[in-house]
């Protein structure tokens, strides 16, 4: 079973709602399908993401996996920890491995996600 | 049981191996139209097992070619760049079949078995390619072609204790058999092929074996290893070992556009050879001429990942493109191989990859990046 406090996307980011902020990562199941993860490029704090949209990327050895923003909203941070420790990202995918803190441009969007039982359904499917 | 698919062209060839690969936890992908293991713990968790301890390789997709026959030497002298005549009995080398117009269609290596019998092994992509060439290129000559591609295993163990786990397997002498060197005899009692080749840099041996005995082999060699670390490994990691040995991966160096000479390895070629050969006049005039591109190795300096397709840049110029990228586990940096211009190849020369909106440092190195002590 995923965390059950998250919202999901079907690219598998993750999505932690707290006030008006929103922190993002990518799943567990994202982190064994790419394997062991030895860059991540995210984008500066103040850019505007758009939902949908690639606002960065991860990479395993062997590919390049884009990231898409769950919502919209304004970079507030990023985390560093990620350049230099980009395998924390495997080690603690909803914890240490988080990538960004966004401000929720628009509340209605989280409604848009997947809610754990359904993205716990759609990683079931392969 | 060995279920290979023959049923129809858009069938996925499996090998004897496929439920050791699944009970060992690996992620399967199509490769060349065969379920092939991918990674079982991890790239680079496997990759240091094959340069610290020993790995254990599924090659069982890869094509065996047997020619025999009283002209087999003459005729495969005729079909490749080589002259396996200058082979002795238990030898191999590095070869290449090509184009009339110069061009690499596969990167093989022969073996020769006896006065009148040799070996060629061909990548699984190509396999029935070369199969068709050399039986096309042989009529007239008194040799024959036997395709045992399908009924023929081959499971490599490669890395520095290698010589350490298969020794008590086998009555080979292992130790006396030389690098490129081949000897028949038996391994875990299964009659074998053992060569003392490999694609990643390391010590090791190739294993070849009828495919019905492969799973008696893969789990004695795997037994056999277990007190030493011997950890399967599957073709992301031989990729990133391949990749830090400097050696080329048909379809990223190597593909039907690009000649021996601009792969640097215009030694390969053997234009000295008596008799003519598919692809001579083509590559007699790249010899003489030099070639329009070179292939180097390249150490990212900046942040990023240089990855096969991405552009090359000296200054605002466009000098070529990657063909095989990935952070080096051994080295630590991401690493690179790419085709550039002859005047932007010398070693020490600053270059710029681009990769996605940006132009990251690169500096061209001698290859191979990683080569192993003693």
């Amino acid at each position: 079973m995923v965390p059950t406090d998250l919202r999901y996307t079907k690219d598998h980011e993750w999505v932690r709602v707290d006030g008006d902020q929103a922190t993002i990562g990518i799943t567990e199941y994202a982190t064994t399908q790419l394997g062991d993860i030895v860059f991540v490029e995210l984008p500066d704090t103040g850019r505007a993401l758009s939902q949908s949209a690639v606002f960065g990327v991860v990479e395993s050895v062997k590919a390049v996996s884009d990231l898409f923003a769950p919502i919209s909203g304004a970079v507030t941070e990023a985390n560093g920890a990620l350049a230099g420790e980009p395998e924390l990202v495997n080690a603690e995918p909803y914890g240490a491995g988080w990538m960004l803190r966004v401000t929720v441009a628009d509340a209605a969007e989280l409604d848009e996600l997947l809610d754990p039982a359904a993205y716990d359904a759609l990683i079931a499917e392969g | 049981m060995p279920e290979v698919g023959v049923a129809g062209d858009d069938a996925v060839r499996t090998t004897p191996l496929l439920e050791r690969h699944r009970a060992l936890g690996a992620r399967l992908i199509d490769f060349a139209g065969w379920l092939m293991p991918v990674q079982y713990a991890g790239i680079l968790e496997e990759h240091r097992a094959v340069r610290e301890a020993a790995g254990l390789f599924d090659l069982s997709h890869m094509g065996e070619l047997f020619v025999e026959g009283p002209e087999a030497g003459t005729a495969l002298a005729f079909a490749l760049v080589t002259d396996p005549r200058t082979l002795a009995v238990g030898r191999a080398h590095y070869s290449m079949i090509c184009a009339p117009d110069g061009g690499i269609l596969d990167d093989l290596i022969v073996y020769r078995l006896a006065d009148d019998r040799y070996l060629v092994v061909a990548n699984a992509a190509n396999a029935q390619v070369v199969s068709d060439l050399l039986v096309e290129r042989m009529a007239g000559f008194r040799a024959i072609v036997d395709d045992r591609s399908l009924a023929t295993a081959l499971v490599a163990i490669q890395g520095p204790r290698s010589l350490e786990i298969a020794t008590p397997q086998t009555g080979i002498d292992l130790s006396a058999l030389r690098y490129y060197g081949i000897a028949e005899g038996q391994v875990a009692g299964i009659d074998a092929l053992v060569a003392r080749t490999g694609y990643t840099g390391e010590d090791g041996f190739e294993v070849f074996v009828d495919m019905e005995r492969a799973v008696e082999l893969w789990d004695a060699l795997m037994t056999a290893g277990e007190a030493l670390r011997l950890a399967p490994i599957g073709l992301g990691a031989r990729d990133t070992l391949r990749l830090e040995a400097g050696m080329p991966l048909y379809g990223n160096e190597l593909d039907a556009a690009t000649t021996p000479y601009e792969a640097g390895l215009g030694r390969v070629v053997k234009l000295a050879k008596p008799g003519d050969f598919v692809g001579r006049a083509a590559l007699e005039r790249v010899e003489a001429n030099g070639p329009t591109r070179r292939l180097v190795g390249l150490v990212v300096r900046g942040r990023g990942i240089a990855r096969h397709g991405y552009p090359v840049f000296a200054d605002e110029r466009q000098t070529g493109v990657v063909t095989s990228g990935a952070p080096s586990p051994t080295l630590g940096v991401p690493i690179a191989m790419a085709y550039v211009a002859p005047a932007d190849a010398e070693p020490g020369t600053m270059l710029a990859v681009g990769i996605r909106d940006a132009r990251v440092a690169a500096e061209v190195v001698p290859l191979p990046f990683y080569r192993r002590a003693g």
